[in-house]
């Protein structure tokens, strides 16, 4: 890959006591585009974005964000990034026009330009209504929203997004990934953070997988999905007593083992649409099918598939109650 | 890509604003990013009036209990008593809300708001001098009310309008510089109780072992001797010494004092800041 690099890290370790956080991490992200970093709770992504955003200093190796070193030059990274992080990052006592008056203001508008600007962008946004409330009262997605445009207020070359929809709605969630999509359209580099492979999917040309701190794999989403196989197939029969010749047709055509799953239902994991098509056509031809479904490699499975082992997924509480809990449940309110 | 339910327009408002790079070419100042951190705490004093009431409401009532339950046993009369009164109560009550800066600032730390500050190509440490300059504005008001309503209980000070002035503004800088204190101690305690719990009890005795309420003369020796060592007691002193029409002689120990705690907390309070976790 011969293109500009965003982000480049090489060897980068960060530890909190005996936690190692990022362990050894090996980043390399291409200007323009959408890089995604997935993993579980724990993982270390914060962690990673708080470095290259120049909050923490590695303990080792070196991160560098359009080959400005994170530490040397931080005010260099500065000038091209913008953080929106996991926990809200707005001022909850100020109104969502003063939220964005104050970034303009700091940006260096003039005030009569920051006023324009944080119109400007409470329309885009579709905050309009909203704009002369406290941000304490709006919604998950009204505050995310708010988040994503105060990163916004003058365009960086880079915008982290650290886990940009958790605890979204599923429309809210769409209207995060319009506007990260419009970002990177006019030529922002994305650098999000997500626990789910289908967000990784959607937006990122790039995914990079971490656990406990390392690279367990690199790739497009295709490439990662193509190594877990393409999530499982499940098929619904009309009667019961055709489950053994349909297990036979289903393992002679997929070429992976069929699992009895209910009373007449099968389901083969790690199986790509073209085959699944050959399957079903073969199997109809014979067997009289209800229903089938495709389901999509959850991260588990991609994790199960990479690692060999299941994600370990932390209790969030157990980590520095002060600090955190505070954010927590200012973002979590819509997620149930 | 783009999801049927959202209107067309909302897309090119999108695009539009994200389109042009209005990025202003010059970037502010130290001053100017600490006067829009300003704006800021102002903003949030103007959101919780109830606060503000809540901190001025305490050195009025202690104005009220020691002027008429006590003060005519220590000096003979109320309206005498209020004279020494008035000046160490101003302190007492900026000293109190000076508290609410480490509050404030916990916080703030605790909403992931200082990230996106930190990681901005500002002035650091402009969140924590913005802050400070909407703690003189409530220091303002605060003696501004202490000092109304002293007036209307018979407050009389021989220093007149420049003196009583001269007293209000030396309590406010002391309180600026106290802040500082509480600053430091936000930064390092992290949780808004803590800080609060801590800044009451060390503001309780710091205040009571002083000639806030009463001349040290009377007290036994070994609270005497802490008393003359007290800093707020020099503040007060000085305090007194304008509002009361005897005019600069006592400034020097309490500017001492106050240099004294931003050379020691200002330096602390910014490494700690800027120190990279
Ligand atoms: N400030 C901190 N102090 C102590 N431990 C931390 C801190 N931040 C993160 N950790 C620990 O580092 C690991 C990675 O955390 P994090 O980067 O937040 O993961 P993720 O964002 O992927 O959930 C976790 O084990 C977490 O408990
Ligand atoms: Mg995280």
């Amino acid at each position: 890959m011969s293109t500009e690099l965003a982000v480049e890290t090489v060897g980068m370790v960060k530890s909190f006591g005996a936690t190692k956080a990022v362990d050894g991490l090996d980043l390399s992200v291409p200007a323009g585009a959408v890089y995604g970093v997935l993993g579980p709770n724990g993982a270390g992504k914060t962690t990673t974005l708080r470095i290259l955003a120049t909050l923490l200093a590695p303990d080792a190796g070196s991160a560098r964000v359009f080959g400005h070193d994170v530490v040397r030059e931080a005010n260099r990274v500065r000038e091209r990034v913008s953080l929106t992080g996991q926990f809200a990052s707005v001022d909850n006592d100020l109104t969502g026009m003063e939220n964005l008056l104050l970034l303009a203001r700091l940006h260096g508008y003039r005030s009569t330009a920051a006023r324009e600007r944080a119109r400007d962008l409470l329309e885009a946004f579709d905050l309009v209504e909203a704009a002369d409330r406290p941000a304490r009262g709006y919604s998950g997605g009204m505050r995310r929203r708010l988040d994503v445009a105060a990163g916004l207020v003058v365009r960086p070359q880079l915008m982290f997004l650290d886990e940009p929809t958790t605890g979204l709605d599923p429309r809210s969630r769409n209207e995060v990934w319009d506007i990260i999509r419009a970002t990177v359209e006019r030529g922002t580099t994305v650098l999000l953070t997500t626990q789910y492979l289908e967000e990784a999917d959607q937006l990122a040309q790039r995914v990079a997988v971490i656990d406990h701190g390392k690279l367990v794999a690199e790739g497009t989403p295709g490439e990662l999905k193509s190594s877990v196989g393409h999530g499982s197939l499940r098929v619904e029969l009309t009667d019961p007593d055709d489950l053994p010749e349909a297990s036979r047709i289903l393992v002679g055509a997929l070429g992976v083992p069929a699992e009895t799953t209910g009373p007449a239902r099968l389901t083969a994991r790690g199986t790509d649409p073209r085959s699944v098509a050959r399957a079903l056509g073969e199997l109809t031809r014979t067997i009289e099918v209800d229903d089938f479904a495709m389901d999509r490699p959850s991260l588990d499975e991609v994790f199960l598939a990479l690692t060999g082992r299941p994600p370990t997924s932390e209790v969030p509480a157990a980590r520095k109650p002060a600090r955190k809990s505070g954010r927590k449940s200012a973002t979590n309110e819509e997620s149930r | 890509m783009t999801t049927a339910a959202r209107p067309i327009e909302v897309e090119e408002r999108l695009l539009r604003v994200l389109g042009e790079d209005t990025r202003p070419q010059q970037r502010p100042g130290a001053l100017s990013t600490s006067l829009t951190m300003g704006w800021r705490a102002l903003v949030k004093i103007k959101r919780s009036p109830g606060q503000l009431f809540n901190a001025t409401i305490t050195p009025v009532m202690f104005t009220l209990i020691f002027t008429y339950l006590f003060g005519g046993a220590i000096s003979g009369s109320s309206r005498e008593y209020l004279q020494f009164l008035l000046p160490g109560i101003l302190v007492q009550g900026v000293l109190f809300i000076s508290t609410q800066t480490g509050v404030a600032l916990t916080s703030d730390l605790q909403q992931g708001i200082f990230d996106r500050f930190k990681s901005m190509p500002v002035w650091r440490p402009s969140p924590l001098t913005g802050a400070l300059i909407g703690d003189v504005v409530r220091y303002l008001i605060s003696s501004a009310v202490v000092v109304a309503v002293g007036l209307a209980l018979g407050f009389r000070p021989d220093g007149g309008p420049l003196g009583v002035i001269g007293g209000m503004l030396l309590a406010v800088l002391f309180g600026f510089c106290v802040s500082w204190i509480w600053t430091f101690l936000g930064l390092v305690l992290r949780t808004p109780q803590a800080v609060s719990a801590l800044g009451m009890l060390l503001l309780s005795l710091l205040t009571f072992a002083s000639n806030i309420f009463a001349e040290p003369t009377t007290m036994p020796g070994w609270l005497k001797a802490f008393v003359d060592i007290n800093p707020i007691g020099y503040v007060v002193t000085a305090s007194r010494s304008l509002m009361n029409g005897d005019g600069a002689a006592d400034l020097a120990p309490a500017l001492v004092s106050c240099a004294v705690l931003l050379i020691v907390f200002v330096p602390l309070s910014l490494l700690r800041y800027n120190k990279s976790e």
